[in-house]
């Protein structure tokens, strides 16, 4: 990454408040900034708003007040292809994410919507999906996969429009053991910036250097994952309580990259 | 309720596939306008989301079908869904998924002929919708605004939607049917049987409206408007949205022109009586002299030799009753909910055209959709 | 209607599965055609129809037996077409006591035999081709994208939004609810209703995956297999056979 990209955080969020159409509010003005390069655990009980914020970074949901800044542009009606381009989201429900009819033109739609056609499509396709390991089912549909696999399809959807910044909402949800750690190499071997929305604090720890505390629809802590994680009184407020018999102090933490600025 | 091929013949079949054609075309871009111009996606005004949304509902459609509703005696029926989906994601949409659910069943599961396919999305697709959203949006028109309204209009629209279709597919008989039944029986039988279907699909459909909007009343097309205006706490104090999503067209209607309202309402209210009287007495007279159907079971006897062998056991026990008992009472009760359903129509059309007009006028009023604030 | 909603589809690699979708189509639309244009006093013709049908099948080698027990399942305007010996005008003959109209009985034959024919050429069509296929196909055909794009969405998330409904019976059953008569429609109209939201929300959540990747609103092209000039001429020999039977009936 350039030096140049490094002075322009990749996600800038300023006092962002959010209410849906049938007038529950979700958002209370929310402040985050991401560094380029950094992997960021958003986390949050359930109902925090989180699913909310994501669908604001690439300008889904738009319409409250406060700003999204996005790699230096701002969200604006001009820039959303750019920053569609720029961020990718992968859900929480692969079933959502999987609309087409096989795997490959599922990977396909991303690079194809943005223009892209036959070897260069084709290659794009075959990378994503090698990178997380899902070649060989490129021609099955997505709805005969296991959950896991699903998951991991709905990773490489993303990667093949090649985003600067990754946005994976709750990436470790109904996965058993084996497909958690597949999917826990697959983010650890990216070089891109990750914002990681999830209530699973083991798998933050593990992946993410730094952690913000999104409850009740503003930023209520910020900082090095594990020191949050530590902060007891800190995690019961916001209703993050550790699992059975996990101790933030005994594991070591994710090994900072060149963090940009936490 | 599929018609299956060889039961209407090649031009008028081709002919129906023609109107079909039609209106799906019209329907393409009048569902756009319609998620255009929802509050339905989480995305405020969206035109493209027309694709998924109509897919899912037609999931949606498809998937109630197999719902099963026990009547008694271990039978059971299920929805058509025809005027549930006017109602809960208009017109526009609800043809959409009703075709594409006909579409598939026609070329995946062969359920109604190929050739008929395009009577079947005509009498299933466009009729059922047509006439089950211009009686409602008549119904709303002249009622009071609430939720209550809304599941009894629900509950009419249904109940005229399934005999429209059905005095439809007499329409499509008598001009190119291939076989030789008399226009009256075939009215007589067809509306008599459907009417009872009708009541099963109103009692379902105003069920289902009353279900979405005690959890969901965002969601459903036809009650648009019932929804507050949207503020916005950021550290403790009330700001107003940026953008709210384009206000109902409901909303608008009642704020702009609330004094006219009334005056209208009661003029529509008295035109929509008139015609139901109209219809029911003028079919009933009309059915008076022996023409068709009396005149055949007076000449051939055949009234009294049904009645002879009502236990027979064949099917004609269940079409003989609504059949041959009392022709000019179900003639006469046919005109009425057909009449009254192309009453219906016609005030929901101009209802429909004028509403577009407003909403236009509306739109340049507004200011453009800005996605980011200051 | 009824609970067979499962697809037909047999996957296999006769002459019949290779032919490209939209020729199978036009080729079954035709036959279905001539065959409806057929008069119903040519008996022999509908003989023909039957035999040509059955030569697909066997080419296809889709069993006979499916095609029995899909034709079983009762279609509502059976009933109808049954119901016509009585109620047509005309003169009459007595079967077994019980007076039947001539031109009903040759209606009723008309309906049952076209259906038959037609139902058969459908399924023949929905066996030997893949569901998918068969909507590009009909967008070859020039239906517009938009409508091949629902359908395929419908396709998609039929199995997903039925597996709801499934969960949610299962669900009521567990908790001692029987749907017995009337008195239950009440929680089966909620079921729908919440299946309705269900699958609105999907729908929504479907176009925010959509819309994150840059779609908007016209679908990426898709490259279709074109049909050679063979393949025509192969799907062609049913249809051409079958407008022959027919102008011979015509004629005859």
């Amino acid at each position: 990454m350039t030096a140049a990209r490094t002075a322009v955080p990749s996600l800038d969020v300023r006092g962002l408040a959010y209410a849906y159409p049938d007038g529950r509010q979700a958002l209370f003005g929310v402040d985050l900034t991401v560094q380029p390069g950094e992997r960021v655990a958003l986390l949050g009980p359930n109902g925090a708003g989180k699913t909310t914020l994501v669908l604001h970074l690439n300008g889904i949901l738009a319409g409250g007040a406060g700003t999204v800044t996005v790699a230096g542009l701002p969200m604006a009606r001009e820039n959303l292809a750019e920053i569609r381009r720029t961020v990718g989201i992968v859900f929480q429900d692969p079933d959502d994410q999987l609309f087409m009819p096989t795997v490959r033109e599922d990977v396909a739609f991303g690079p194809a919507s943005a223009g892209l056609r036959g070897e260069e499509l084709r290659t794009r396709v075959t990378r994503a999906l090698d990178r997380v390991g899902m070649s060989e089912y490129a021609e099955r549909p997505p709805h005969h996969l296991s959950f896991g696999q699903r998951r991991r399809v709905a990773v490489a959807t993303v990667l093949a429009t090649e985003p600067e910044i990754l946005v994976l909402d709750e990436p470790s949800s109904n996965l058993d053991p084996a497909s958690r750690r597949e999917l826990a190499d697959i983010v650890r071997a990216l070089d891109i910036t990750v914002l990681m929305v999830t209530h699973d604090l083991p798998y933050a720890l593990e992946l993410c250097p730094r952690a913000a505390i999104l409850s009740r629809g503003v930023i209520a802590a910020d900082g090095p994952t594990a020191r949050l994680l530590a902060d007891e009184t800190l995690m019961r407020a916001h209703r993050l309580e550790l699992s059975y018999g996990f101790d933030p102090r005994s594991v070591p933490a994710a090994p900072g990259r060149r963090a940009g600025g936490s | 309720m599929h018609v299956p091929d060889g039961f209407i013949n090649a031009p008028v079949s081709l002919a129906a596939g023609a109107t079909a054609a039609a209106a799906l075309a019209i329907s393409l871009r009048g569902a756009r306008r319609e998620s255009a111009a929802g509050p339905a996606t989480a995305l405020g005004p969206h035109p493209e989301s027309t694709a998924p949304l109509a897919g899912l509902l037609a999931a949606f459609v498809f998937a109630t079908q197999m719902l099963n509703f026990p009547v008694a005696a271990g039978t059971s029926g299920h929805l058509l869904g025809g005027a549930l989906a006017a109602i809960l994601v208009g017109p526009f949409t609800g043809v959409l998924c009703v075709s594409v659910v006909l579409l598939t069943q026609s070329l995946l599961f062969a359920d109604g002929g190929l050739t008929a396919l395009g009577v079947n999305i005509v009498l299933m697709g466009v009729v059922t919708v047509a006439v089950a959203y211009g009686v409602f949006r008549a119904l709303l028109a002249v009622l009071p605004r609430a939720r209550r309204s809304v599941t009894a209009a629900s509950f009419a629209a249904a109940l005229i939607s399934v005999p429209a279709s059905a005095a439809a597919f007499t329409l499509l008989h008598a001009v190119g049917g291939t076989t030789d039944v008399p226009t009256g029986t075939v009215l007589a039988a067809m509306t008599g049987v459907h009417t009872l279907i009708g009541v099963g699909e109103a009692v379902i459909t105003a069920l289902t409206v009353g279900a979405v909007l005690a959890v969901r009343p965002d969601l459903v097309h036809g009650a648009r408007g019932l929804a507050p205006a949207l503020k916005l706490r950021v550290g403790g104090r009330l700001v107003d949205a940026t953008t709210v999503t384009a206000p109902g067209p409901a909303a608008s209607a009642s704020s702009s022109a609330s004094s006219s309202a009334v005056s209208s309402r009661r003029v529509r209210l008295a035109g929509l009586a008139a015609a139901l009287v109209l219809a029911g007495g003028v079919s009933f007279y009309a059915s008076a002299s022996p023409d068709g159907l009396e005149k055949v079971a007076a000449d051939h006897g055949i009234d009294a030799k049904v009645r002879d062998h009502p236990a027979a056991g064949s099917p004609l026990a269940d079409y003989g009753v609504a059949d041959l008992t009392d022709p000019r009472l179900s003639v006469g009760l046919a005109g009425v909910i057909g009449v009254g359903a192309t009453a219906a129509l016609g005030i929901g059309l101009f209802h429909l055209t004028t509403r577009n007009r407003r909403r236009r006028r509306h739109r340049r009023r507004r200011p453009a959709r800005a996605p980011e604030t200051p | 209607m009824g609970g067979a909603h499962r697809s037909h589809h047999r996957p296999g690699h006769s002459p019949v599965h290779t032919l490209p979708a939209h020729c199978k189509l036009v080729a079954v639309l035709c036959f279905v055609l001539a065959v409806a244009c057929t008069p119903r006093t040519a008996l022999w013709a509908f003989g023909l129809y039957a035999l040509l049908l059955a030569a697909v099948a066997a080419l296809a080698r889709v069993p006979p037996g499916l095609l029995a027990r899909r034709l079983l399942i009762g279609v509502p305007f059976t009933a109808f077409a049954l119901l016509l010996p009585f109620v047509v005008p005309g003169e009459h003959t007595t079967v077994l006591g019980l007076p039947l109209s001539v031109p009903g009985l040759w209606g009723a034959w008309n309906i049952l035999a076209k259906a038959t024919l037609g139902v058969t050429a459908s399924l023949l069509l929905a066996a030997t081709t893949e569901p998918r296929a068969l909507l590009l196909g009909l967008q070859r055909l020039g239906l517009p994208a938009q409508l091949t794009q629902i359908a395929s969405f419908m396709l998609r998330y039929g199995e997903v939004v039925t597996d709801e409904l499934r969960r949610m019976s299962v669900a009521r059953g567990s908790r001692g609810f029987e749907a017995r008569g009337v008195r239950q429609w009440g929680v089966l109209a909620k079921t729908a209703g919440a299946l309705f939201i269900r699958s609105y929300e999907r729908g929504e959540r479907v176009h925010l995956a959509m819309a994150s990747r840059g779609y908007t609103g016209s679908p990426p092209a898709l490259d279709h297999p074109a049909a050679t000039r063979t393949q025509w001429a192969y799907a062609a020999v049913l249809p051409a056979a079958a407008f022959t039977v027919c102008l011979l009936g015509v004629t005859l």
